[in-house]
């Protein structure tokens, strides 16, 4: 539907522009790359999908790049903790434009089980910027390969005139490294431990480039406080909901 | 002659031929290796800080993602522990039930470790494949049952959440009936290729008394040679009754373990045929009725039970006090400690071996680092 | 070489190396005590196979060069913070005989100062990874390990993350329902 409306669209500004555009996405989202980069579990998924039974294969993805240079998409498969989160950002700066991250499974989205933990990160998308979310855990091979089909209709949506990597403004961001701090990991831009161990992280997530992100973060902190179904915690403990989530509107 | 310097070079934590995120410090002298130092901790999920948060049985999932290839067999370790110190009895059918899982994770374990070793080795892919094919199937087999293919979450305290129906029985015979012809092929197609003899001959020898004192288990243990097999030694479930050899190796090297677990893929086919010949005469029902899932409050007191996992001895150490979440919940987990010896074997040998000697261990990160 | 049956280890270490023997533990009247837990320590009392701290070479070593338990499982640190105790559990297999496994306990005070335990790696390497872990996760130090540093935190971290008062997310979570 959204193929349409932007179809439209691009051939309001010309037959020719929009042809090229549309080669030019063709291109690119039937020959997206990933990188070898599996964490846990969920990378036996994602093997599991590259292998005979599942195919990733058929949609021009069976070219998994062990170097970040050469790599399309970044598929953060598993649990990312404190200890790792340098070198995935560290990676993540490393590959050029146009990249892409899918973040798969539960504990690449938001924790997951682990969430409750001194070493675990809550979520890849405080660090990094993030274009797919896939649910499950782990999410089946089939899941995996519906998040491949909808970063290549995001492509699709992409037009030549104001992708960050062409253009006047050369947006290319490098993003901040975290360090190893005394109690947790310590990034540029806030202060003390990022995500300290007992609390909540003092960082809100990056925001979508599916939803028009160029490389900045959300600006209201409520997006890190969750849903906690109150009978199952004892009674005195310290976690607030924040009203506006728990009442299921977005905040 | 030429003055030679010693290169550190870093393998991992990503890297194509890791087995998870494991990081190597290497020291070398040209191609060969002087000196090896593993860095773990790139996945540690503090699993047994949350087995003192969470319940009894609600540390069941997460059993799951410890060696996440063999969920079905941590589950078996874990609520074995917990009856030890419940005292809690599993019927006959059950047992049977839970060795059916546990030979199945072997094949499916063995098939696929071997297709990645081969796949450090540069047979890249071909035997993978292979290896995931019959993975698939049982994986389909677990899905029936337990309704997820890798965490099945299937083993509850005093048996099984789900039981066995026919045609969970006729698909299995099924599947069975192709098994020994897919060893045929798998063995006829590598035992004897010269590009895994020339790999795997005389590469990260083990001697006897060296594994023994590094705590090695599993078959890396008996691919040097000690026929010490829990099953054997100790038994459990209802492995006493069952008919089978344990696969013993004489040098030690990468080809050995490789043989081993050819062989014991071979051994769990025949556990499985007994099993299945056994299992309508059990007695008892999937699971004990008597028990409270939810709400299990063992007496104070400790227990340490261990199974044969397909990577050594897995074992769950809990201390109780006394009220429905453990005290102390420690997890055995063999890939960690069969890494001790990671180092003595790799020493001496060229750097493109240190990746195959990684994979001929079989180990996963999610016991690793827990 | 035979298999220990339970309870026979305490008198084979009385035979042998009665140095070992930690018989505080043996009842309630020798146990340690603590000030604010005069009286309430009936769960650690126990008569097999306590040994002190500064013994577990010699008693590892004559379980296995004397009585055949040449595999060593598991070492464990149990954190009894209300007792101000840590518990390391040693346990040992015999892989001739097969059979069930020795335990030897060490119990150690909690301030930096008592929480130390000779290393068993230099003799027996098996314990190299463990004895790190126990580093990393409950900060028992081990003089003569060879390279006793942390193994899953990483290097500047502060704070030993298993023991009982070490900050943690999450409250604990326990079901009240009928089943």
């Amino acid at each position: 539907m959204s193929d349409l409306k932007t179809q439209v669209e691009l051939e309001e500004q010309g037959v020719l522009f929009s042809t090229i555009n549309k080669l030019y996405n063709w291109g690119r989202r039937s020959s997206v790359w990933p990188m070898q980069f599996g964490l846990a579990c969920c990378a036996i998924e994602m093997i599991a999908a590259a292998a005979s039974r599942y195919d990733i294969s058929r949609f021009g993805s069976e070219l998994f790049r062990a170097s970040p240079r050469q790599a399309d998409v970044m598929i953060v498969a598993g649990t990312v903790t404190k200890k790792m989160v340098p070198q995935v950002v560290r990676l993540f700066n490393q590959m050029p434009e146009p990249r892409y991250v899918i973040s798969m499974g539960a504990c690449a989205t938001s924790g997951g089980p682990f969430r409750d933990g001194y070493n675990v990160v809550r979520g890849v998308d405080l660090y990094v910027p993030v274009d797919v979310y896939i649910p499950g855990c782990p999410p089946r091979p089939e899941a995996l390969l519906h998040s491949l089909m909808t970063l290549q209709s995001q492509i699709d949506m992409q037009s030549l005139r104001n992708v960050r990597w062409y253009g006047d403004e050369n947006d290319a961001v490098d993003f901040p490294v975290p360090q190893f701090g005394a109690e947790g990991l310590e990034i540029a831009g806030f202060p003390g431990t990022a995500d300290p161990v007992g609390g909540l992280p003092t960082m809100p997530p990056f925001v979508s480039p599916a939803l028009g992100g160029r490389g900045e973060r959300n600006a209201s902190i409520s997006y890190l406080e969750g849903n906690l179904p109150k009978p199952m915690l004892k009674s005195g403990s310290t976690h607030t909901v924040h009203e506006e989530v728990a009442n299921g509107a977005v905040a | 002659m030429l003055k030679t310097e010693e290169l550190r070079i870093n393998i991992g934590p990503q890297h194509p031929s890791t087995h998870g995120v494991f990081r190597m410090l290497v020291t070398v002298d040209g191609e060969t290796l002087v000196d090896l130092k593993p860095v773990f901790g790139y996945l540690h999920r503090n699993h047994e800080q949350l087995g003192e948060v969470n319940s009894y049985l609600q540390n069941m999932p997460f059993t799951d993602r410890l060696d996440y290839f063999n969920s079905m067999i941590n589950n078996h370790a874990y609520a074995r522990s917990v009856e030890m110190l419940a005292g809690i009895e599993v019927p006959e059918r059950a047992q049977y039930i839970r060795v059916i899982m546990d030979e199945l994770s072997r094949i499916l374990n063995h098939a696929t470790a071997l297709g990645f070793m081969l796949g450090d080795m540069g047979a890249w892919q071909t035997a993978l494949l292979w290896g995931l094919r019959e993975r698939e199937k049982i994986l389909d087999l677990f899905e029936y049952v337990s309704g997820a293919r890798m965490m099945c979450n299937y083993a509850r305290f005093g048996g099984v959440a789900r039981d066995i129906d026919d045609y969970f029985i006729t698909e299995t015979r099924k599947l069975m009936d192709g098994l020994p012809h897919y060893f045929d092929d798998f063995e006829g197609l590598l035992t004897n290729s010269e590009i895994l003899l020339a790999r795997a001959r005389n590469i990260g020898v083990l001697p006897k008394d060296l594994a023994l004192s590094y705590s090695v288990t599993g078959p890396v243990l008996r691919a040097s040679g000690v026929p010490y097999d829990i099953r054997r030694a100790e038994p459990y479930a209802v492995y006493d009754r069952f008919d089978f050899d344990i696969p013993v190796g004489t040098v030690g090297d990468v080809y050995d373990r490789f043989l081993v677990r050819i062989a014991e893929m071979r051994q769990a086919y025949r556990i499985l045929e007994q099993a299945f010949q056994q299992l309508p005469e059990a007695s008892g029902g999937h699971i004990n009725p008597k028990v409270k899932q939810q709400s299990l409050k063992p007496p104070i007191g400790e227990a340490y039970a261990r199974v044969e996992s397909p990577k050594g001895e897995l074992g769950f150490y809990l201390v109780s006090d006394g009220t429905g979440n453990a005290y102390r919940y420690k997890v055995r987990a063999p890939s960690f400690i069969n890494l001790t010896a990671l180092a003595d074997m790799c020493k001496g040998y060229k750097l493109a071996d240190a990746m195959v000697i990684l994979g001929s261990i079989d180990i996963v990160m999610g016991e690793v680092d827990r | 070489m035979a298999l220990l049956l339970k309870g026979e280890l305490r008198s084979k270490l009385q035979a042998e190396l009665p140095a070992a023997l930690d018989v505080r533990w043996a009842n309630q009247a020798t146990a340690p005590e603590t000030a604010e837990h005069a009286g309430a320590l009936p769960v650690l009392i126990e008569d097999d196979a306590v040994v002190h701290a500064a013994q577990i070479v010699p008693v590892a070593h004559f379980l296995r060069d004397t009585l055949g338990y040449d595999y060593l499982s598991n070492i464990t640190v149990v954190d009894y913070l209300a007792f101000s105790i840590m518990e390391l559990v040693y346990q040992f297999y015999n892989t001739t005989a097969g059979g069930a496994d020795v335990r030897v306990r060490v119990r150690i005070g909690r301030t930096p100062e008592a929480c130390i335990v000779p290393s068993l790696s230099p003799t027996w390497p098996g314990a190299n990874l463990q004895e790190r872990e126990a580093y990393d996760m409950y900060g028992v130090v081990f003089p003569g390990h060879p390279n006793l540093a942390r193994v899953y935190m990483w290097d500047e971290f502060k704070g030993f993350p298993m023991r009982k008062d070490f900050p943690k997310t999450g409250d604990k979570y326990t079901h009240v329902t009928g089943e």
